[in-house]
């Protein structure tokens, strides 16, 4: 017995102290940021300062003067500025829209290939996560070629709506140039997780149905789109929440309009060194993700409830 | 006219035949059974009566309507599939819900549809479960149930009893015949197992490398199989390698290869000097130490025990006969409170009915 629970801790030790370190401390300091004073230069105004004859590090914080060290004024300033809220609402607009346009173009691409023999299956799968093998960052430069004016799509395209009619489009620096960066990223982290769930699914499920007299049609959605529901879910988590903290694409490819929470939030941090609001920012963003979460959660277990 | 008519199909895929000339007709009611060893062409068959796979040739009528063409969710035909393929998102009711559905059933009316069924299989209790909270007998009841519940023309069973252990397989044959007789739906079963074959049908369809070897009530398959295939396929049987020595009216003379004459029923195309094989049913061979001699009907033969297996209720003899082939008997071990009448290589007598043995042409 002992043996046993002393194994498992060195099994799931490593990994827990790793979490603890790296991602549950900092978010308690950056939680803790935002009740702070930014500094005069940037950054934080310090809580401690160094004994001029001692060189001590001495504790300037206290149980009398912590009014004029810890504030609710990076909160306010959050909630009386109408400008950050449309910030989130259209960042999550983004990522909403991203995340559907990923889950339409995934879903026949992974049911093609769970429905491609073994072989095929595996070569396909690869091509998929291919794109993973250059850097990101080349092919986000990538797609600001194929969206700038000089490029033949462009030029393609606006020849053809000159056919029409239609005055010509500038497509890079755009709402839609982010969408197409975002959806191109994505992608992936959509069909990966559909393959997998969809690779399991028994055919013979669709032929019963469509022996019971259900078409085509209604045999997607009644059996297999609930059954891959599961995947869906895995998909979008993985594609909305990265979506909707990314910076570098509307960085690259957005215009003046197509700012997201996380260029707000790295400008808080870079630009502006207004630590306190950028911590406020991003403890926002958390609180708002792990509350619909939360709701989606909620939701599916009574529509569990009421089958 | 049949219910269903089956003219002249073939289905082959690549240069393999699955299913070669098949014709026949079932009848509205029939509990029809479709019987062969694995690999022998019955889902293939069955497929195509549920439109997932289209005949090379031949046609198949439902009702006197060519089903050409015509895809399974259009056609009034139903399948309970080998592994059930209950909907594992759905409880019970909503699987059985289902068809009601896809039919267009007034959504008014379908809990009370769903319910009736429900009752007919003794599921009513389970209806709000999951199919992975049911065992796998229940399942199998759902399975039918849904596969039942909108009054197809034509139900198709597909080795439904197959992934069931014994005991409650024979009672799902129990209850599959009282249901059928309680729906007065056509059924259309497939299996392997000649026992529930025989215990299941009205009609047996003996099929063998995608053809039909035989096509008959299973007393008449059980007493006179047609080929030695069928014969050696459905339940014990002594097979003997025979000539025809002598036809007259009522009776015919065979030469057992090594054996000596026996006299058996003549059959159809029957002519001195025919070879073929004389069947011989272990139930239906006497078997004693000495046995009355002198009756004109009864063949006669001394062997000696071979082998015995004792199974309980009877003991099965392999005996001897004196060029060495094996013929099996058996003795039902009820009365005299013995266990065994004849040990090895006791030395016995044999005799039958010359009814009994049912000679096939090769
Ligand atoms: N889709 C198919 N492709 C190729 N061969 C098939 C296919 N379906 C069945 N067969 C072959 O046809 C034969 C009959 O199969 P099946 O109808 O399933 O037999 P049974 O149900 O009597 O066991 C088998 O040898 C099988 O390998
Ligand atoms: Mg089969």
């Amino acid at each position: 017995m002992k043996s046993k629970s002393l194994a498992k801790w060195l099994i799931s030790g490593p990994p827990l102290l790793y979490l603890l370190l790296f991602f549950a401390i900092p978010s308690l300091i950056m939680a803790f940021a935002a009740f702070r004073f930014p500094g005069d230069y940037g950054g934080l105004m310090p809580l401690t300062t160094a004994n001029p004859d001692t060189g001590a590090t001495e504790l300037l914080i206290n149980f009398g003067n912590w009014r004029d060290f810890l504030t609710l004024e990076n909160f306010q300033r959050f909630f009386d500025e109408p400008i950050y809220f449309e910030l989130f609402v259209k960042s999550f607009w983004y990522a909403g829209l991203t995340t559907v346009i990923c889950i339409v173009l995934a879903y026949p691409l992974a049911w093609l290939i769970a429905r491609s023999p073994r072989k095929t299956r595996d070569l396909l799968v690869l091509l998929v996560i291919l794109p993973f093998w250059s850097n990101f960052l080349i092919r986000v430069y990538a797609w600001m070629i194929i969206l700038g004016p000089q490029s033949y799509f462009s030029r393609a395209l606006n020849s053809v709506l000159a056919v029409f009619g239609v005055e010509p489009v500038s497509l890079l620096f755009s709402q839609f140039a982010v969408i197409v960066g975002l959806v191109y990223v994505h992608l992936p982290f959509m069909v990966l997780p559909l393959y997998a769930n969809l690779e399991k699914h028994d055919m013979a499920l669709l032929d019963a149905a469509q022996d019971l007299g259900a078409n085509a049609w209604q045999r997607f959605w009644k059996v297999t789109w609930p059954l891959s529901l599961p995947g869906v879910w895995a998909g979008t988590a993985l594609v909305f929440i990265p979506a909707l903290g990314m910076f570098a694409i509307p960085d690259l490819l957005g215009g003046t309009n197509s700012m997201m929470i996380g260029n707000l939030i790295k400008q808080q941090y870079l630009d502006s060194r207004d630590w306190p609001f950028g911590s406020v920012l991003s403890i926002m963003l958390t609180f708002t993700v792990l509350l619909l979460a939360a709701l989606a959660a909620w939701a599916g277990s009574r529509g569990k409830d009421k089958r | 006219m049949a219910l269903l008519e089956i003219r002249d199909v073939v289905k082959t895929f690549g240069d393999f035949t699955a299913v070669n000339h098949v014709s026949l007709a079932v009848e509205a009611g029939e509990f029809f059974t479709l019987l062969g060893p694995s690999g022998c062409g019955k889902t293939t068959l069955l497929r195509m009566l549920a439109g997932f796979e289209q005949p090379d040739s031949g046609e198949i009528l439902l009702d006197g309507k060519n089903m050409a063409g015509v895809p399974p969710e259009k056609r009034p035909v139903h399948t309970v599939f080998q592994s059930y393929a209950l909907f594992p998102h759905m409880t019970v009711a909503q699987n059985i819900a289902f068809p009601l559905k896809m039919a267009g059933v007034a959504s008014a009316e379908i809990p009370k549809r769903v319910d009736e069924v429900l009752e007919d299989v003794r599921l009513q209790q389970f209806a709000r479960r999951y199919p992975h909270e049911l065992s796998g007998g229940q399942r199998q009841r759902v399975a039918i149930a849904r596969a039942l519940v909108n009054r197809p023309r034509l139900l198709l069973l597909d080795e439904p009893l197959s992934a069931l252990d014994a005991k409650l397989r024979e009672q799902m044959q129990i209850e599959l015949i009282n249901l059928q007789k309680e729906v007065g739906i056509t059924f259309v079963y497939v299996t392997h197992d000649q026992g529930e074959a025989l215990a299941l049908s009205h009609r047996i369809a003996v099929m063998s490398q995608g053809q039909v070897e035989q096509l008959d009530a299973p007393e008449t398959i059980y007493s006179y199989p047609k080929s030695r295939f069928v014969a050696d396929f459905i339940g014990q049987c002594n097979l003997l390698d025979a000539t025809i020595t002598e036809v007259q009216p009522g009776r015919m003379k065979v030469e057992i290869e090594g054996v000596g004459t026996a006299e058996a029923l003549p059959v159809a195309g029957a002519q001195v000097g025919g070879k073929g094989t004389l069947t011989l049913r272990p139930e239906k061979i006497k078997l004693g130490a000495t046995l009355p001699q002198g009756n004109a009907d009864e063949v006669h033969f001394k062997g000696r025990v071979h082998d015995c297996l004792y199974l309980g209720d009877v003991t099965i003899y392999i005996v001897e006969l004196d060029n060495g082939t094996l013929v099996e008997t058996m003795l039902p071990n009820s009365g005299s409170g013995k266990a065994k009448f004849f040990d090895d290589n006791d030395l016995v007598e044999l005799a039958w009915r010359f009814d009994a043995g049912h000679f096939v042409l090769a």
